[in-house]
C-alpha cells in the first residue's frame, strides 16, 4: 500500500474485493450500501478500506436509502459508490431515475444472481440486463459495464467512474456472481491524477448559473451544495434554471438532452473488443463471465475450421448498434449464449434487422455455459 | 389594520426564490407560514446560508425546497433523509435540513426516518403534519386521527395514527419538538435551537389543510383550524411523548419534549478513521 492508502501492486483478490479497489483507486470516497450476497464483499472490503483513504463508509436501512446516500454524497462533491445484486437492483430503480434526473455523477455495482425474485442468491446470473437499460420508469439512457474478470472489474471500476463524471449520469458495473466471487490475479497500478475525470464545475459566478444550461456537449457543469451557488434540483421536468416547468416543451428539450448526451456521445463511451471478425461468417456475441467461456467455444470453432470471430461487449449500453449493423451486412449469424432466456439477443436481433440470422444460447441460471454448448450453437448456425 | 410588508422591504428576500412566486399552496395553508418561520430561523441561528441545504420529499410540504434560495434539493417520495444523510456525510461543514410532510417522512420515508433517529445523524427535521395527503387529494396517511374523514376514509379511518414524537424519540432522536402554525415564535425559537444543535432533531408542524383535511372534517377555513388549535393545544415542554398522542378533537399538546445529548453519527465516523489509522500503524 502507498502512502496515501491506495493500493499499488499484484494481488490474489476476489472480484468483489477488486471492485472496491477499483473504486478506491478511481476516488471514490462514500459508499453506501446493504448486505446482500453475492455482492456483501464489495461493502466489507469498502468498509475496511475507505478509512484508510479518509473515506466514509455507511451501512443504509435498505437499497432504497443506499441509493439515494451516494446520490445526497455526489452533491457534496463525493464520488460515491453502492453495490448490490438482484432483489437491491429492483429496489433501487426508483432513486437511480433520480440520479439520471438531477444528473448526478455516481457508480452502481450489481453482482447479478439468478432471478426471479430471491432465486439462486449464491449463483451467477446475466438476468438484469434490460432491467439496468429500462428499470426506472420513464425515457432515459444508462451507461453499463459488463466485465469477465476481477482484473476487469478493478479497470472498469474506474472506467465506471469517469464515464459517470464526464456525463453526469450513474454508471452501472453489471458484473456477475462468478466473476465477483472467483479469485485471481489483479495488477492495481498508480492511477496518475490526470487518468482520473471529474466532472466539469461552472465557471460563472452563483447569480449567472443555471445548474441546466449545458453547452455543445450537453452535459451541464456541476455546482456542489455548500459553494454558495444556492441552486435548486428538482426530480420534477425542469428548465434551465432548476424550476420545475409543467409543460410538454419543457419535458421535450429535457428528455431528448438527457437520452441525446448518451446517444449522441456513443461512440466516446461504447466499447467493445473483436477476435478474429475480419473473415468471420459467424459471431459469438458476448459479455461478462459468458464472454470468457465464449472465447474457448471460438477457438474450438476456428479448430474445427468454421469461420467463427467473437464481439465481445464491454459496455453493454449503450449498445454497440453501429457495429453490429456493420457485422450484420458480413456475416451469415450472430450466436448470443447469455445467462438468461433472452436478453441481449433482442437487441442483436433488432440491429441486425434480418440481413444475418440470430441464435440464443440461454442459461437459466446458477452457472456459466458449457463451451461445447456454445460451440454446437455455434455450428448449427453456420449449417 | 397593519400595512403590508412590500417586496423591496423584506428583509427576507435573500433567502426565497421571488421569481417562482406566486406558491402553489391553497389560501389557509399552514405551510407557508412555517416556511416562514424557517426563514427567520436562519437569521436568528446567525448560521451562513451558503452553508444550509434544504431537502425535501414529494407532496405539498416538499415543494418547500423549491421556494428557499438556498442550494436546495426536491427528491422522491419519502427518500429525503437517505438523500440528506449522503449530502451530510459528503460534506459536514453542511447544515443539513429536510423540510417535508407527514405522509412523506412518517410512512413511506417512515423506515429512512427512524434509521435517521437512530443513527443520530446531524440533521433538522421539520415535519408539516396536516393529516392527510394534500397534494394528491385529501387521502388519509399515518398520522389521520381516528375516525377523521378523508378521501380514502369516507366511512372514517379506522387505522390508529402515530404519536409521531414518541416515534422519533423511541428511535433516538436527540431533539424533539411540536408546535402549531399559530405557535409561530415558539416554532422559529425552535427550529433555531435544533438548527444549531447537533445530531438529530425533530420538529412536528401542525398545519391546516383547509381544501381537504379541513373540509372534509368540518373546519373549512384555514382559521377554523387555527381557532382549533388555540382551544386545543397545551404547552407542556418536557412532557413524555408516550403522552402526547393526538386524537380527533382532544387536547394537542405542543411544546419542547425531548432536548438530550448522544454522539452524533459524524463523530463517530471520526472515531472509525481513528481507529483504522491505529490499526494501520499497529
Amino acid at each position: 500500500m502507498s502512502e496515501d492508502g491506495v493500493l499499488c501492486g499484484t494481488f490474489f483478490m476476489n472480484g468483489d474485493v477488486a471492485c472496491a479497489e477499483g473504486a478506491i483507486s478511481a476516488g471514490c470516497r462514500f459508499f453506501a450500501g446493504y448486505p446482500i450476497t453475492p455482492a456483501t464483499e464489495v461493502a466489507e472490503r469498502m468498509s475496511e478500506r475507505l478509512p484508510h483513504v479518509g473515506g466514509i463508509y455507511i451501512q443504509m436501512e435498505d437499497e432504497i436509502a443506499s441509493m439515494n446516500a451516494i446520490l445526497g454524497a455526489s452533491w457534496a462533491g463525493k464520488k460515491a459508490m453502492t453495490s448490490t445484486s438482484g432483489p437491491g437492483f429492483s429496489l433501487m430503480m426508483e432513486n437511480l431515475g433520480l440520479g439520471v434526473m438531477l444528473e448526478t455523477p455516481c457508480v452502481l455495482v450489481n453482482i447479478q444472481r439468478a432471478g426471479p425474485s430471491t432465486g439462486l442468491p449464491t449463483l451467477a446470473a446475466q438476468g438484469d440486463m434490460m432491467q439496468a437499460r429500462w428499470g426506472s420508469h420513464g425515457s432515459y439512457e444508462i451507461i453499463a459495464l459488463a466485465p469477465s474478470s476481477p482484473q476487469e472489474i478493478f479497470d472498469f471500476t474506474i472506467t465506471a467512474f469517469n464515464l459517470s463524471e464526464r456525463y453526469r449520469v450513474p454508471v452501472l458495473v453489471m458484473s456477475d456472481e462468478a466473476v465477483g466471487h472467483m479469485s485471481e490475479k489483479v495488477v492495481i497500478p498508480r492511477i496518475a491524477p490526470e487518468e482520473l475525470v471529474s466532472r466539469r464545475r461552472p465557471e460563472v459566478a452563483p447569480e449567472e448559473y443555471l445548474p441546466y444550461k449545458a453547452d455543445g456537449d450537453l452535459v451541464p457543469p456541476m455546482a456542489i451544495a455548500g459553494e454558495g451557488y444556492r441552486f435548486h434540483v428538482t426530480g420534477l421536468t425542469h428548465d434551465e434554471r432548476g424550476y420545475p416547468i409543467m409543460t410538454a416543451e419543457v419535458q421535450d428539450q429535457l428528455v431528448r438532452r438527457l437520452v441525446d448526451k448518451i446517444r449522441l456521445n456513443r461512440k466516446d463511451i461504447i466499447s467493445y473488443e473483436e477476435i478474429g471478425i475480419e473473415d468471420a461468417e459467424v459471431i459469438v456475441c458476448a459479455y461478462g463471465i459468458t464472454a470468457r467461456v465464449a472465447r474457448l467455444a471460438v477457438q474450438q470453432a476456428r479448430d474445427a475450421g468454421i469461420r467463427a470471430g467473437m464481439l465481445r461487449l464491454i459496455t453493454v449500453w449503450p449498445f454497440a448498434e453501429d457495429r453490429i449493423r456493420e457485422l450484420a451486412e458480413q456475416v451469415k449469424a450472430f450466436v448470443v449464449p447469455e445467462i438468461n432466456y433472452g436478453q441481449i439477443v433482442l437487441e442483436v436481433e433488432r440491429c441486425t434487422a434480418g440481413k444475418a440470422s440470430t441464435l440464443l444460447v440461454p442459461h437459466m441460471g446458477g452457472g456459466v455455459h458449457h463451451p461445447l454448448t456454445i460451440l454446437k450453437a455455434i455450428k448449427e448456425a453456420v449449417q | 389594520m397593519t400595512t403590508p410588508i412590500t417586496e423591496e422591504e423584506n428583509k427576507f428576500n435573500s433567502l426565497i426564490r421571488l421569481d417562482r412566486m406566486p406558491h402553489i399552496w391553497c389560501a389557509g395553508c399552514g405551510i407557508g407560514p412555517a416556511v416562514g418561520c424557517f426563514i427567520r430561523a436562519i437569521e436568528s441561528s446567525g448560521l451562513d446560508p451558503d452553508k444550509i441545504a434544504l431537502i425535501s420529499g414529494i407532496g405539498c410540504a416538499g415543494r418547500a425546497a423549491g421556494y428557499v434560495k438556498l442550494d436546495s434539493f426536491h427528491t422522491t417520495h419519502g427518500r429525503a433523509l437517505p438523500f440528506a444523510t449522503g449530502l451530510k456525510v459528503g460534506n459536514p461543514d453542511l447544515n443539513v435540513v429536510v423540510f417535508s410532510g407527514d405522509g412523506d417522512l412518517v410512512a413511506i420515508g417512515g423506515n429512512h426516518l427512524i434509521h435517521s433517529a437512530r443513527r443520530n445523524i446531524d440533521i433538522t427535521v421539520i415535519c408539516i403534519n396536516n393529516f392527510n395527503y394534500g397534494m394528491t387529494g385529501g387521502q388519509m396517511g399515518p398520522t389521520t386521527p381516528l375516525d377523521a374523514r378523508s378521501t380514502t376514509t369516507p366511512y372514517g379511518n379506522v387505522e390508529y395514527p402515530f404519536n409521531v414524537p414518541y416515534l422519533v424519540a423511541a428511535s433516538g432522536a436527540t431533539y424533539v419538538a411540536r408546535w402549531t402554525v399559530l405557535h409561530a415564535r415558539q416554532l422559529e425559537w425552535s427550529i433555531t435551537e435544533a438548527l444549531i444543535k447537533p445530531g438529530f432533531s425533530f420538529i412536528e408542524v401542525l398545519a391546516p389543510c383547509p381544501t381537504l383535511y379541513g373540509r372534509m372534517n368540518k373546519e373549512p377555513q384555514g382559521m377554523n383550524t387555527m381557532h382549533s388549535y388555540q382551544e386545543r393545544s397545551v404547552v407542556k415542554d418536557g412532557a413524555d411523548p408516550k403522552d402526547v398522542a393526538i386524537n380527533y378533537d382532544g387536547q394537542i399538546v405542543v411544546g419542547k419534549f425531548i432536548d438530550t445529548e448522544r454522539q452524533t453519527f459524524g463523530d463517530q465516523c471520526k472515531l472509525v478513521l481513528d481507529r483504522a489509522k491505529e490499526k494501520k500503524k499497529g
